[in-house]
């Protein structure tokens, strides 16, 4: 991938959100020194303004787009960049902060800061995707620090990432996890979510909550239906599926249908 | 002690065959309560069976629930099955190193774990007789499976409770234990004279049954055990006729039902991973950050995802119509021309574990009943 002997250089660009998927890659203390022997790592926080310079081979974008500068400084590390992953459901869907995409975000303003006029905001929260193209997307929330260094290691040996879009359901039954919906009548979105936990509330126990947003042609309406029928009320589906990835359509749709 | 026929042990005798099993070198896997289930997991003792429970299931429900007996094997079968040990959902098949003189491939070495399972129910049986067909004969072999396969012992229950989604006497597979196995136990007098009928079916069986303390059956044992199964028979959940499956299915593949169950289907893929003879895998390779270092591993597949059909240009099977029609044509038609023999079992485990109870039983009738009109 990059030119003769020299390392790939990396970039890490973070846009609105948490860091919490930049910390996934911190937290991959056995493989970060791997990490940093393969590549030279750029980081690039949000506070960043400065003009860019350099090019990149690949650049891990964190965020969402908020606001009019952010919508422009995405196209200029497209344009620096040879490969572009968005990493986490910010990047992928708009994240939490999509919610406003539901409400009127003057409103939001007015009831959160004292100077809502020092406030520049857009409208909307949007995912990389909608304003630049994409090489590859990581989904989660946060992103799995396993799948993290899966996709890098992939884009440095020039293969696809192993980063099925299949179902949690797959990996929760593969870990022969009793299924909670069916056993113990709790409401999990497992059979609508992309995989990527390795089923990780189910292991506990618990429903899936969606983390890493749509799977590959999920189908809300029939889930809704059984979950109505368990005994969910409208408002209940709705936030349901207003959560990190409140955004990716299929989640938005289904939650459009119901509620208030 | 020389045994031959049909004998009868007690509680103790089955605690003393779990013990004896183990002295052997088998793992010893067995049901076991586990998150309000019945699973199959390693057991060390009876104590770890699910004695005084049983199960309450329908079209994606399960609950567990107390019986008002001690009986050890009265309930019927759960969310794993036992492919779970002899086609475990990941298998390691080979690694490599890149070293000085190029790539050194090492193959996974064949497992040496010898397995005795306890409880494996007719349906069961029939459904590793399957697997045994596509994974040990014709194209091609999986030599894990074969190594795990030819080990194994199997201690077989005949049923004494049918589930609510149960419909092996539809596909002749049970509820009496027939085909490979080494012991068959019928459970008898759950309260008073609490006993199990055995029956040996191989060497190994007599041999194990010859050391475990027991008693010649009478008449009125054996007796007893054929009302059990006929009992169970009488009250299956579920029913489906299987004799022009084939024609069936294959004449209505343009069926509008299909659009009718595919507005339902999650295609989660759950009823793959939970049918004890769907035998699907794929591979996934890893390498570490260096590249130097691959490994490839097999991971339980399934018909219902995208990447399964994936081709050049993109997957075959992309609408959901198409991918429910694709297995259920394969269980009950197309796997007949492919293996000679039928893909699915009766073991109801699909329907119950459907997290929208899409019932294969129900899917049938339905395009059976239109051709009647
Ligand atoms: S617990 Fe949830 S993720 Fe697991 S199989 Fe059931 S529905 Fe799917
Ligand atoms: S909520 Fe769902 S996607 Fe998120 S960690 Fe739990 S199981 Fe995984
Ligand atoms: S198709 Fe369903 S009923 Fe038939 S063997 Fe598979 S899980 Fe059991």
């Amino acid at each position: 991938m990059p030119s003769k002997n020299a390392k790939p250089r990396l970039a890490v660009w973070k846009f609105a959100s948490c860091d919490g998927c930049q910390l996934s890659l911190l937290d991959c203390e056995d493989e970060l020194l791997a990490v940093a022997q393969a590549v030279e790592i750029a980081y690039f926080p949000e506070a960043v303004r400065s003009a860019l310079s350099g090019r990149y081979d690949l650049s891990l974008v964190e965020g969402s787009i908020t606001t009019p500068e952010d919508a422009e400084r995405i196209r200029e590390v497209r344009r620096r960049s040879r490969y572009l992953v968005t990493i986490g459901a910010c990047a992928t869907a708009g994240g939490i902060q999509a919610l406003r995409n539901f409400a009127d975000v003057a409103e939001y303003a007015a009831v959160v800061y004292a100077r809502p006029d020092y406030i520049r905001t857009l409208a909307t929260s949007t995912p990389i995707a909608d304003h630049v193209p994409v090489d590859f997307e990581l989904r989660g929330c946060p992103i799995n620090k396993r799948q993290l260094v899966e996709v890098i290691s992939a884009f440095l040996a020039g293969r696809r990432p192993a980063v099925p879009p299949h179902a949690v359901c797959i990996e929760c039954k593969r870990n022969g996890n009793v299924c909670v919906m069916v056993a113990h009548g709790t409401p999990c979105l497992g059979p609508v979510t992309h995989t990527g936990c390795a089923a990780l509330c189910p292991s506990y126990n618990r429903g899936c909550y969606g983390c890493y947003g749509p799977k590959e042609t999920p189908n809300a309406p029939s889930l809704s239906r059984w979950l109505a029928a368990l005994g969910m009320d409208a408002r209940a589906l709705q936030r349901l599926y207003r959560t990190f990835n409140a955004n990716a359509a299929p989640f938005r749709e289904e939650s459009e249908r119901h509620g208030a | 002690m020389e045994t031959s026929g049909t004998v009868v042990i007690t509680l103790e005798g089955l605690e003393s065959l779990i013990g004896l099993l183990k002295r052997r070198g088998y793992r010893v896997i067995g049901p076991t309560v586990r998150d309000q289930a019945i699973i199959y997991d390693e057991i060390a003792a009876l104590a770890e069976l699910p004695r005084g429970w049983t199960d309450e299931q329908q079209g994606g429900l399960y609950r567990l629930v107390p019986r008002d007996d001690d009986a050890v094997f009265g309930y019927a079968v759960g969310p794993h099955s036992w492919k779970k040990f002899l086609h475990p959902p990941t298998e390691l098949l080979w690694t490599a190193e890149r070293t000085e003189k190029g790539l050194r491939v090492t193959p996974a070495p064949l497992p040496d774990e010898r397995f005795a399972f306890i409880g494996v129910r007719g349906c069961d049986l029939h459904a590793i007789a399957i697997q045994d067909r596509v994974l040990t004969h014709g194209g091609k072999i999986d030599p894990h499976y074969r190594a795990r396969r030819e080990a194994l012992f199997i201690v077989a229950v005949n049923c004494a409770v049918a589930g609510a989604t149960c419909f092996c006497v539809s596909m002749q597979t049970g509820p009496k234990a027939t085909g490979a196995y080494d012991l068959a136990l019928t459970e008898l007098g759950r309260e008073e004279d609490h006993r199990f009928v055995v029956e040996a079916g191989s060497e190994a069986g007599r041999v194990v049954l010859a050391e475990l303390p027991h008693r010649a059956a009478t008449e009125k044992d054996i007796a007893e055990a054929e009302a059990v199964v006929s009992a169970t028979a009488a009250n299956m959940g579920r029913s489906m006729r299987s004799d022009d499956l084939h024609e069936l299915l294959l004449r209505n593949l343009n069926h509008p039902r299909w659009d009718e169950v595919a507005a339902r289907c999650l295609t989660c893929g759950n009823c793959t991973m939970v049918c004890p003879t769907c035998f699907c895998t794929t591979v996934e390779d890893a390498t570490d950050l260096a590249g130097h270092r691959i490994s490839r591993s097999q991971r339980w597949d399934s018909c219902f995802t995208m990447d399964f059909s994936f081709i050049h240009g993109g997957s075959v099977r992309a609408s959901p119509r198409s991918r429910y029609r694709q297995w259920m044509t394969h269980k009950l038609a197309t796997w007949q021309d492919q293996f000679g023999t039928m893909g699915c079992v009766g073991c109801g485990r699909c329907i119950t574990w459907c997290p929208v109870g899409i019932d294969i039983t129900e899917e049938v009738a339905a395009i059976r009943d239109s051709e009647q009109h």
